[in-house]
């Protein structure tokens, strides 16, 4: 397997693929930390905590946050290498060869889904790192013990959900033999989560729970309960939750319900603690993790049993 | 001759009800050429990939090395060298860098690897482009560094599906030789094609499959009697003027069956090799003698014969 693992990691790192991701992370990235140090002095009032933090969740007025741009450009990236992991080494002739190496078939996924997940891991640490770093050198606050953890552990979950989508690509590229078609469906997937989703659960959501300005405060908590708990089938509302839990430890709850009463109730909330918040995400982080290893068992029983012809 | 490297018993393999292959029993012996005839779509491939574990069979049970390839890919993997049909490269990597990443598959130290490469390369003539991105290669050099590949991991056995496709007759040439060298250093060789001149240079040992089922197994010369017409020997003597009666005169030879005249050339059947005592007859009779040979089994014709059977 560390065989497949280093070629696939070579030829990720050479690829022109892998320049174009980067770029547009990087150029993403930049974009992002000027809005930050923009706007970054309207949000921080004498008594903030976590000013550091607030280098990736600032946001500009109709200007998105790093946040926003990583979570958009995470599963581009993850399907971008992941989507003709197999088919590709169908189409070139090589799989046949490749398959009748002494390896095990599943030690070709996992070298590849590895070297994938190592690309996307030097990618998000390395944008991660810059981001810090310049803001570190403008904004001239330095990042305190807890900070440094929350951002190692955003890393961690941006690394686990890209890996998602990887896996969603890789199971896509041993199921259909088009590379072009591989890549759709997953983008199709994504689009749909992405976008799609949010308006389907919110007209679910008022259709069971219909609310309006003479709502009761019952009816509110009920359409936000089942709006929240429809979206939670969606991997990027589980990152989304997950990521703002860890970056803005004011919000004190990924709960929609708890959500919306707080803001009813215009309670302030204190900063929650780091073990906390890790608690608080790790039911997200589980899910994702386990999204992971259905779409990889899938990908697994479909390829061991496949037959592989060199045509 | 040896040990069986190759041996299957009923193999059969059915495709949503069509059946690839049907009740195979094959045996190839060590250090042989086997060539594996059929016309495409006749099941040579589906049973080559039986034999390397790509595929299940759907019944029937096969041995290589004495291993199953179900149940022990891995070990089975490590003896076999597989050229399929249209091979195919990391198009972006040096032919160099893809032998490589075949041995370092085949864990094979970093040092033995460079040395057996290295030589390899120069082996197959690939010596001078050996750093150069395999996308720039032709579809010879291709098949050329596919040959290397499998040899890079020093097998026991190579199958070899149609290596010849699609190249010109110098290309064709080239990779027979390799071939036949790679036979010559003991791998046991299993050729499929359906161009027969090329197996008939090659291969001791022919089988025939047609519609799954092999209908044909055996030495070519015997495969050739056996077509020819029932173990029969057939040869071919030219005189310079035929006449009717010279017909007769080689009737009358012992042993002789029927002889056919065409123009000046008179075909003769018989139940051995009777040259001299024809030429003898023939020259007895009067007539000049101009040329005389005993006709080769082409493979096309046990070919042609055994498919038709089928």
């Amino acid at each position: 397997m560390y065989a497949v693992f280093r070629k696939e990691l070579a030829d990720h790192i050479s690829s022109m693929r892998f320049i174009i991701l980067f770029l547009l992370v990087f150029l993403s990235a930049m974009f992002a930390i000027y809005i930050a140090i923009q706007t970054i002095r309207s949000v921080v009032g004498p008594t903030t905590e976590f000013i550091f933090l607030k280098l990736f969740t600032t946001s500009g007025e109709n200007l998105p946050s790093f946040l926003f741009f990583l979570s958009l450009f995470i599963p581009i990236v993850g399907i971008a290498l992941g989507f003709d992991a197999v088919n590709s080494e169908r189409s070139s002739g090589n799989l046949s060869r490749l398959m009748s190496q002494p390896i095990y078939r599943d030690s070709v996924i996992n070298g590849k889904f590895i070297a994938g997940l190592t690309v996307l891991g030097i990618m998000i640490l390395g944008v991660v790192l810059i981001v810090a770093g310049l803001g570190l050198r403008i904004v001239g606050v330095p990042p305190n013990g807890e900070e440094v953890v929350r951002v190692l552990a955003f890393v961690a979950v941006s690394i686990v959900y890209g890996g998602f989508w990887m896996a969603l690509a890789v199971l896509f590229s041993v199921f259909f033999k088009r590379t072009a078609t591989s890549m759709l469906a997953s983008l199709a997937v994504w689009i749909f989560f992405f976008f799609f989703l949010t308006v389907i659960v919110g007209a679910v959501a008022n259709a069971v729970a219909p609310v309006d300005a003479n709502s009761s405060i019952e009816m509110i908590v009920r359409n936000a309960t089942l709006e929240g708990s429809l979206a939670r089938i969606s991997p990027c509302t589980l990152y989304g939750e997950a990521i703002v839990a860890l970056l803005t430890p004011e919000v004190g709850s990924v709960n929609p319900t708890l959500l919306v009463l707080s803001s009813y109730s215009g309670r302030m909330a204190n900063p929650l603690p780091l073990m906390d918040s890790l608690l608080l995400i790790w039911p997200q982080v589980v899910t994702i993790i386990a999204l992971c290893a259905i779409c990889f068992g899938t990908s697994y029983i479909r390829f061991m049993r496949e037959e592989v012809r060199s045509i | 001759m040896g040990q069986p490297v190759v041996e299957t018993t009923d193999l059969t393999k059915v495709y949503d009800g069509f059946t690839a292959v049907d009740k195979l029993n094959l045996r190839i012996d060590e250090g042989e050429m086997f060539g594996f005839l059929g016309a495409n779509g006749a099941g040579k491939t589906t049973t080559l990939l039986m034999l390397l574990g790509l595929t299940e069979p759907t019944s029937g049970s096969v041995r290589v090395g004495g291993k199953d390839p179900t149940r022990e890919p891995i070990e089975v993997k490590r003896l076999v060298g597989y050229l399929p049909e249209r091979v195919g490269f990391y198009e972006d990597m040096t032919a160099r860098q893809n032998l490589f990443y075949t041995a370092e598959l085949n864990r094979i130290r970093r040092a033995e690897a460079d040395e057996r490469i290295a030589s390899l390369l120069g082996t197959v003539g690939l010596s001078e482009v050996a750093d150069h991105p395999v996308n720039t290669f032709s579809r010879g050099m291709k098949q050329r560094l596919g040959i290397a590949d499998i040899w890079v991991k020093e097998p026991k056995l190579a199958f070899l599906d149609e290596p010849t496709t699609g190249i010109d007759p110098n290309g064709v040439d080239d990779i027979l030789k390799l071939i036949s060298d790679m036979g010559k250093k003991g791998i046991t060789i299993i050729f499929c094609s359906h161009l027969l001149p090329q197996v008939q240079k090659l291969c001791s040992r022919v089988g025939i499959l047609a519609k799954g089922q092999l209908v044909a197994d055996g030495a070519i010369d015997r495969l050739g009697r056996d077509a020819a017409g029932a173990g029969r020997y057939r040869m071919e003597a030219e005189v310079d003027a035929a006449q009717p009666a010279i017909v007769d005169v080689i009737r009358r030879v012992e042993g002789v069956r029927d002889v056919e005249m065409t123009g000046n050339v008179l075909g003769i059947t018989a139940d051995k090799d009777l040259r001299g005592q024809i030429s003898r007859a023939i020259i007895d009779s009067g007539a000049l003698l101009v040329g005389m040979r005993v006709e080769e089994y082409s493979l096309e014709r046990i070919y042609k014969r055994y498919s038709k059977e089928a």
